[in-house]
């Protein structure tokens, strides 16, 4: 069952670097991530690749392969012909650190600037009844592992680094969504500020997030399109600006 | 290159479940954390964990509450637990999981709206949270966002988030740091830069999770390498029953590239059944003497289980870990496994494709992504995987301090004692939160009680030669070549099955491959370097493959997750007895140590005809402690 695979993998820093030709053995349902800890093992070994679980679960060892933004440890070996050479390169939105690890700390500053659930006050806990069908909507996005796939494809940050600061992407899209559809959750206008501070106008919902997760989260029509509707809602309907000007002026009296 | 430096109250190593939750707990009383991890912060092997947290909320079954979640525990350790620490869990889990809901986390409902709870190996009521078979990510992302809230309050108040409580992504700790008998902080490196990183802190928290990697087939991921279990043993702590390891019974063997990968015991608590390879349900020759009345001896009565509890007794395939574990193991060995060593599970003939789905849905992915099967439609091939290690550091169960160490407190996996020798499915996560919390506020306790405890330029320096070390040596000796050979060592001779003989092997060994390991050189340079960084996990593995088979050695008999072909029977004077691994700088010693008698008020939970299966004659004539 073992095959000889011809790989080339990036190798280098954030100043030089480029593709070195390798050959590897590789056996019977073997995934990249073997093959990459094989040739660490026995040519290379200081070739920096991070991972954790290989099992398709913590979203570490996200890579391009083939130019494709994907888990090592989810793609088989033999999903490529035989002949063909495989090309292993870092995620392309992030800053190079060494070979295939990069610097994602952006996503981390992301992650910082959207407000955490607010429970509704004087709830205690063991107090929440919520139905199953109400916990799903958000379920679906809290199955995320941080692979952060999606933000690496994005087109909006991928070769746009100037993007960055205005734009959070899909990852932080379904975070705020999570917790916008979370039945208990009181904070307002998390929509709103998706809009205005998370530059979710930025997306003309392409889908390419969406066809990267390999959580398969509809990333785009479940999160990303309900928020955008709803922004344009409110921001549009002159039914919805009367009833708020109304409600203003009620406030005010 | 300048030393970094930093200053804190408490230094929590481990960012998984326990490591947050401590963190949370000290920064809440008011000190300054520092959070070091390995991974990138929120990947800790805490997202593995896939059936649920066990806690006694009644939610399902009302008869459920924390003297039976105790009773369950304790039965499943074969009552070698320390008793206090599982009164303690058995307690606080619910408030534990409740209070996870306060910070976002959102389980599976009950039709009334409560959290849902589902059945696992051991336990008599349906007791797990969960959220599908993801229940560790909802466990990790949650605290990982609860420490972003505290970080984003003190953003507020203090225009930095990072005031109170940072993380140290990537960061590995090499040593812990003493002054006059007591914790100074902790030294180690930046994975990515290579460059050196001094914490000063008077208490330290151990929460780095277990030891699999030390093993050839295991479900753990790569961070698993015991680190905390060594760095304990260095300073001057101790570890205790480390003998026993958990095989969990499901493993993926197939294929090779996938072969440990964890199959979640909520496949047979949704009830999928085990069969060898001539299509028998082989678990109903396994059930032990002591869980006879417990466990239904025919498939009619296991089946109607599933749907009236309280009138049939639960099928088989929901033993503890460690009887199945082992009822695998000799249907593979007698020759009645799969084509690929395992046996099958399946549960496609139970549950529809769809409720699979739901239910299920990393399990499904797993299989048909990594080994070509749909888990809906046909058997999955399984067999025993190194999951968890019930030894560690030995605690105060109150405060989660070490013994013997001032400022040095352990929690998780990384602690001995909770779960006896063998530990139940469910347990480990509600672990973490109930002992991550004591261990925070132990820590928090200590910091205020005594205050700083400078580190000595001393201590800096030999930490810092101990680094270096590798690169200047010109030995040759490869550190995955030697990771290798000490996984062959452990897997075919302190594995599922022992014998002195082989355990005395073992440990001639593991001595070898130690003393080799002295000459270890690393090709290329600092910079995020896994040649290096395998260099020092490697000295923590090969710390904790002696202290497991040394303990091994000593213990004759077979209990939980250690069982000797030579001493096959359980033995109530080995009962009384628990194994403390120190180290004298040179070597792992053992000595024995007895285990503290359970108290009268926790004695009288049981029937006194069930401990007499544990506990020899004069036990029961005294009938507990008081």
């Amino acid at each position: 069952m073992a095959r000889t695979l011809k790989l080339r993998i990036w190798r280098g820093d954030d100043k030089t670097g480029g593709l070195q030709d390798v050959t590897v053995e590789a056996n019977h349902g073997e995934v990249v991530l073997d093959i990459i800890h094989r040739v660490q093992a026995t040519q290379m070994g200081d070739l920096a690749v991070r991972w954790n679980c290989k099992a398709g679960k913590c979203g570490s060892c996200s890579m391009e392969i083939n130019g494709k933004p994907r888990l090592a440890c989810m793609t088989q070996v033999a999903s490529y012909p035989e002949d063909e050479v495989i090309t292993i390169t870092p995620l392309r939105a992030f800053p190079v650190i060494k070979d295939l690890v990069t610097d994602v700390s952006f996503n981390y500053k992301k992650a910082m600037e959207i407000p955490a659930v607010v429970m509704p006050e004087g709830m205690k806990p063991g107090e929440p009844r919520m139905q199953q069908v109400d916990v799903e909507r958000s379920q679906e996005f809290r199955k995320c592992i941080e692979c952060f796939l999606c933000q690496n494809t994005c087109h909006v940050i991928r070769d746009h680094e100037e993007n960055k600061k205005s734009f959070s992407g899909p990852r932080f899209f379904i975070r705020i969504a999570e917790l916008d559809m979370h039945p208990l959750d009181m904070l307002r206008n998390r929509k709103k500020t998706a809009q205005e501070e998370h530059g979710l106008g930025f997306c003309n919902i392409t889908k390419c997030c969406t066809e990267v997760c390999p959580e398969h989260i509809k990333i785009t029509d479940n999160a990303i399109i309900p928020m955008k509707e709803r922004v344009a809602d409110e921001k549009y309907d002159p039914v919805r600006w009367l009833g708020s000007k109304i409600r203003r002026r009620e406030e005010v009296l | 290159m300048t030393l970094e430096k930093h200053k804190y109250d408490v230094v929590i190593i481990g960012a998984g479940g326990a490591g947050l939750r401590a963190a949370v707990e000290a920064r809440e009383a008011g000190l300054s954390v520092a959070i070091v991890c390995k991974s990138l912060f929120g990947k800790a092997h805490t997202v593995m964990a896939e059936g649920g947290a066990a806690a006694s909320m009644g939610n399902v079954n009302d008869n459920d509450n924390w003297m039976v979640h105790f009773r369950d525990t304790m039965r499943g350790g074969k009552f070698l637990n320390h008793y206090r620490m599982a009164e303690l869990h058995a307690k606080e889990a619910p408030d534990r999981i409740w209070e996870l809901e306060m910070w976002g986390a959102l389980f599976d409902r009950t039709n009334e709206g409560k959290i849902s709870q589902r059945n696992f190996g051991g336990h008599e009521y349906p007791r797990l949270a969960h959220v599908g078979d993801r229940t560790g990510l909802e466990l990790i992302r949650t605290m990982q966002q609860r420490i972003v809230a505290l970080q984003q309050q003190d953003a507020k108040e203090h225009g930095d988030a990072e005031k109170n409580m940072k993380v140290f992504a990537e960061v590995t700790i090499t040593e812990i740091l003493k002054e006059n008998g007591k914790i100074a902080g902790a030294y180690g490196y930046r994975r990515e830069s290579g460059s050196e990183v001094l914490f000063q802190a008077p208490a330290v928290v151990i929460a780095t999770g277990g030891v699999g990697k030390t093993f050839k087939i295991t479900s753990n991921s790569w961070e698993g390498t015991g680190d905390g279990h060594a760095l304990a043993l260095k300073a001057g702590a101790n570890l205790v029953d480390m003998e026993f390891l958990q095989f969990h019974p499901t493993g993926m063997v197939w294929p090779l590239s996938v072969k440990g990968i964890l199959v979640t015991e909520s496949v047979r608590g949704e009830g999928g059944i085990l069969t060898n390879s001539l299509g028998e349900r082989f678990m109903f020759k396994y059930i032990p003497d002591v869980f006879i009345d417990k466990y239904a001896d025919n498939e009619a009565e296991a089946d109607r289980w599933y749907e009236d509890q309280d009138n049939n007794r639960r099928p088989p395939e929901l033993l503890p870990r460690d009887e199945v574990a082992r009822a695998i193991n000799s249907e593979v060995k007698a020759g009645r496994g799969t084509e690929h060593g395992g046996v099958f599970l399946d549960v496609s003939k139970r549950l529809s494709a769809e409720v699979i789905k739901k239910r299920l849905p990393s399990m499904w992915h797993q299989f048909y992504e990594l080994a070509g099967v749909d888990i809906t439609k046909e058997p999955m091939e399984v067999g025993p995987t190194c999951h968890y290690v019930m030894g560690g550091v030995e605690v105060e169960p109150d405060s989660a301090a070490a013994v013997g160490v001032p400022g040095l407190f352990a929690a998780g996996e990384v602690a001995g004692g909770m779960h006896g020798s063998n530990r139940l499915g469910g347990n480990s996560l509600t672990d973490l939160l109930v002992f991550g919390r004591r261990a925070g506020k132990g820590a928090a306790d200590y910091v205020k009680a005594n205050g700083a405890n400078p580190v000595s330029d001393a201590a800096i320096e030999k930490a810092a030669a101990k680094i270096e070390a590798p690169f200047t040596s010109t030995g040759g000796e490869n550190a995955y070549t030697l990771h290798q050979e000490l996984q062959e060592i452990t897997h075919n001779l302190v594995g599922i099955i022992r014998t002195g003989a082989e355990l005395t092997e073992a440990i001639e060994k593991i001595a070898d491959i130690r003393r080799r390991s002295g000459n270890i050189s690393v090709t290329g340079d600092r910079k995020f370097n896994p040649g290096f960084h395998l260099a020092f996990d490697l000295d923590n593995m090969l710390l904790v493959a002696e202290s497991t088979a040394k303990s091994a050695l000593l213990r004759e008999e077979s209990r939980g997750g250690h069982t000797r072909d030579d001493f096959p029977g359980m033995n109530s004077t080995w009962r009384q007895v628990n194994h403390i691994s120190s180290f004298d700088g040179d070597k792992v010693r053992i000595k024995s140590q007895p285990l503290p008698v359970l108290p009268k008020e926790l004695f009288d939970l049981f029937d006194v005809h069930e401990l007499e299966k544990y506990m020899t004659s004069a036990e029961i004539a005294k009938g507990g402690s008081n």
